[in-house]
């Protein structure tokens, strides 16, 4: 168990660690910089205006050292400066993290309100029309892409109420933030809740199919009382999984949908710094959604031991 | 209670004596209803993709002032035309070739390099297996569209290197499947008995290694036609995939979409539904394939 843990975490350094390369190594092959975009949106194709931010910037010092000059600094905390706004990155991005933070914790909490009692439901009723119904409502969620979702949310809203939310900087109460960020939220989250149903239903199709599940009925166990203690508890090991990859992997749906609400999180920053090239924001912004996702990939596998005790790693 | 077996009828319902292919097809298509309707949907999807020509009379980037934001059913215009005056119709109908083109073009280049890199590092093990699934770590350390979204900055827009963007992050999960499945398939007797014989390794791994993993990957297959088509879109919406002019169903709801939602709602909904549509029809064909091909996982 101990050695297991060690290596395991030897495992996440050593992944960190080739993301940072690959991701170092690839923003540099993106052709033009930062100093082609500032010099020819400005309208000046000098060369030596270009070669002078480059310098500033220390965009034209040999990779190798770039790296890590990159990588020493974040050791220490330090992760460079913004091109664009040139403060420092972590000023920059610390501010944001909470408010996707926010969306994906709300997101993720709708998706299992909505995915696990309409997937227990779908499977007890297995072949029905109401089973029918819903996985197709579930198959619609995978099909939906979230920024479209979240226009025809704002289309409806401008048809009901006239206008489309906008999001405040400042919310003053809990509720406020949650009004705020709910529709949003429930958008990114439709897809996880989708993907949460079709689980939750194979897994308990295939949990009361078991024989103990028989036993339970055979003793006289009322339906809610088998569905829900007996087999639910059991179903839930691999929606626990997914659970938790899908926490990691709604960065992608928070990227659209803060795009279409117009909200200034992590995930819509670093569009705009990719498309702005503005290299220490998005190497650190990638950084930091790769550390979340091997975060919780192993936080998975922490859980899954604790649930289900018939999980041992080998040393 | 006496219960009469109407052996025929069962029979019938089994799919038993089926012998001529559309007699096939129609039981498949019994079976599985919701399968029946994707196949469907994802048939006439390919079919106006290659028939774009004959079902768009107007050229999709032929501009007319005039016609900006008219609204569907304008004159020629079946479903409006666009800021630019474009004919939407057209461009939905040119826009499934695009999708067609990156999603089958991102699936089969993902698949391509997911199973050679599957099928050498499951039948070979080793150190090579090793380095092999570390980089799928890393590579599957950041999500689908993250992963897409820095590879198209970083090869620039067009959509060859679109395709490549999106067939990239496609790789992991094929080279898994491939591998995880290679892994048993090569201490199968069968194996041996062709060593024994004296086939070659490659030949051994493509011929007999290689087609009893085609189950599970054409399922998977189906699925990642559904997402690469999504990402795609995804990319074009973020300004980071297909340039104009090609008419990118993305892309038509990235142009000031938000915008439109106010004063052309039929710029928002058509390019949404036709993407919707498309995935919800791949992914109902998915699960059929599944069910019908890996019993295992059956639901």
């Amino acid at each position: 168990m101990g050695s297991y843990l060690v290596r395991r975490f030897l495992l996440m350094v050593l992944t960190l660690f080739g993301m940072s390369v690959l991701i170092f190594v690839m923003l540099r092959l993106v052709p033009g910089n930062i100093a082609d975009i500032l010099v020819d949106a400005s309208g000046i194709a000098d060369p030596k205006e270009k070669a002078k931010i480059a310098r500033e910037l220390g965009i034209d010092r040999p990779i190798l050292e770039q790296y890590g000059k990159w990588i020493g600094g974040l050791t220490r905390g330090d992760l460079g400066f913004a091109y664009v706004s040139e403060r420092p990155a972590i000023e920059e991005i610390a501010p944001r993290i909470p408010i996707s933070a926010k969306l994906a914790g709300m997101a993720l909490f709708f998706s299992v309100l909505l995915g696990v009692p309409f997937g227990v439901i779908s499977a007890v009723k297995q072949n029905t029309a109401l089973d029918y119904f819903l996985r197709v409502l579930s198959l619609s969620g995978l099909s939906l892409p979230s920024f479209w979702l979240g226009l025809l949310v704002l289309m409806a809203s401008v048809h009901w109420f006239g206008t489309i939310p906008i999001y405040d900087s400042n919310p003053h109460t809990f509720m406020q933030d949650v009004a705020m960020l709910g529709l949003p939220a429930m958008v990114v989250g439709f897809r996880s809740s989708a993907l949460i149903m079709r689980l939750t239903r194979s897994s308990m199709l295939e949990v009361l199919r078991q024989d103990y599940i028989r036993t339970a009925r055979s003793k006289g166990a009322s339906a809610t009382s088998v569905n829900y203690d007996h087999a639910l508890r059991n179903a839930l090991l691999p929606v626990v999984t997914v659970i938790g990859i899908e926490a990691a992997f709604l960065v992608g749906g928070l990227i659209v949908t803060e795009t279409v609400f117009n909200i200034p999180g992590v995930a819509r920053f670093l569009v705009e710094a990719i498309l702005w090239r503005d290299y220490p924001i998005v190497q650190n912004l990638v950084m930091l959604i790769a550390f979340v996702v091997v975060m919780v990939n192993f936080l998975v596998d922490m859980a899954y031991m604790v649930l289900d005790p018939r999980i041992k790693f080998a040393d | 209670m006496a219960v009469i077996i109407d052996h025929d009828a069962e029979l019938a319902r089994a799919g038993a004596n089926v012998t001529s292919f559309w007699g096939q097809c129609l039981f498949l298509a019994r079976r599985y209803p919701l399968g029946a309707v994707g196949f469907a949907i994802v048939l006439i999807f390919v079919l106006t993709a290659v028939f774009a020509d004959f079902l768009a009379q107007t050229d999709p980037t032929t501009t007319t002032s005039k016609f900006s934001l008219a609204k569907p059913g304008t004159g020629n215009f079946l479903l409006g035309a666009d800021f630019m005056g474009r004919d939407m119709f057209s461009r939905i109908v040119y826009g499934a070739r695009i999708s067609l083109a990156v999603g089958a073009g991102a699936m089969g280049l993902g698949a391509v390099i997911g199973i050679s890199i599957g099928l050498a590092s499951g039948y070979l093990g080793g150190w090579f297996d090793l380095l092999v699934q570390r980089l799928l770590d890393i590579m599957q350390s950041l999500p689908l569209l993250v992963m897409a979204i820095v590879m198209a900055a970083s090869l620039g827009p067009s959509l060859r290197n679109t395709i490549i963007a999106i067939a990239i992050p496609l790789v992991p999960t094929v080279a898994r499947v491939v591998r995880s499945s290679t892994l048993s398939l090569r201490e199968q007797p069968f194996v041996e008995a062709a060593r024994a014989v004296g086939m070659g390794e490659l030949r051994i791994a493509v011929r007999h290694v290689l087609p009893n993993t085609l189950a599970p990957l054409i399922v998977l297959a189906t699925a990642q036609l559904g997402s690469a088509i999504l990402v795609e879109a995804s990319l074009s919406f973020l300004g980071l995939g297909i340039p104009e002019p090609h008419p990118s169903w993305g892309r038509m709801l990235s142009e000031s979409a938000a915008e439109y939602v106010r004063t052309a709602p039929w710029l928002v909904i058509f390019p949404g539904l036709a993407i919707s549509l498309t995935v919800f029809g791949t992914n109902l064909l998915g699960d059929a394939l599944r069910d019908i091909l890996d019993p295992r996982q059956r639901s």
